[in-house]
């Protein structure tokens, strides 16, 4: 078992292409630490040194981790995780 | 090029209109590779404001699956300036993430006529397009 985690079309030149990848961790912010590790880059488009990064959503099983723990957020195996850039301006 | 029938023009400058002075947003989803947009769907403008938008992320979130599941994507990513020029913002462009919409930027700033205009915006470039209004899109 793994977490799922849904990758959006503008990010996919980091997963060759995979609409969703699958990593592991205790919690978001180790998730996203791991799928760096074969997805090199991918951290970074996501978070930023103050958290979660403003223009991009993240949603565990649908909801937003903006209102869980942001990336302290508890993940386990067989939970889904779906990111989503923001669509937003001025 | 953007291709688009008139009464989805229409519905996105009346959501416009409704929503002055604040900024209305929304999509038309098409079918996936097809450059057609044919599903009108307006969202809620989070922000509720005359300068900003951002889509509901939990309403984005079922529009995205719905769109998923039906084999769609957003064709038109549609929001309206209702003060300001119809073209894309500093933010607008800072922001967009996705490289094969048409942007239609909608201004509501004169009260007798609505710019519409489309865009293409790819890795912070602007292109804009012409906009070809059909009445029906045919066979």
């Amino acid at each position: 078992m793994a977490i799922e985690v849904r990758i959006p079309t503008i990010l996919r030149n980091l997963t060759g292409g995979d609409k969703a990848v699958e990593g592991k961790g205790g919690t978001l912010d180790e998730l996203f630490t791991d799928l760096d590790g074969r997805h090199p880059g991918l951290r970074d488009r996501l978070v930023d040194d103050k958290g979660l990064r403003k223009f991009v959503n993240v949603y565990l099983n649908d909801e937003d981790v903006r209102f869980l723990g942001g990336l302290d957020t508890e993940v386990a195996d067989g939970d889904s995780v779906t990111i989503l850039p923001a669509v937003a301006g001025g | 090029m953007l291709t688009i029938e008139r009464a989805l023009v229409d519905q996105i400058v009346a959501h416009a209109r409704a929503d002055h002075p604040d900024e209305a947003c929304g999509i038309i989803a098409g079918p996936a590779g097809s450059d057609r947009p044919v599903r009108y769907v307006p969202m809620a403008n989070a922000e509720r404001s005359p300068t900003f938008y951002r889509f509901d992320s939990q309403e984005q979130l079922k529009v995205w699956r719905e769109m998923d599941d039906r084999d769609e994507e957003p064709v038109v990513i549609y929001h309206s300036h209702t003060a300001t020029e119809a073209y894309p913002s500093r933010t607008d462009i800072s922001y967009a993430a996705e490289p094969n919409a048409h942007y239609v930027l909608v201004s509501t700033r004169s009260d007798e006529e609505t710019e519409f205009r489309s865009y293409r915006i790819v890795d912070g470039e602007v292109t804009e397009e012409e906009v070809r209004i059909v009445e029906s899109y045919g066979a």
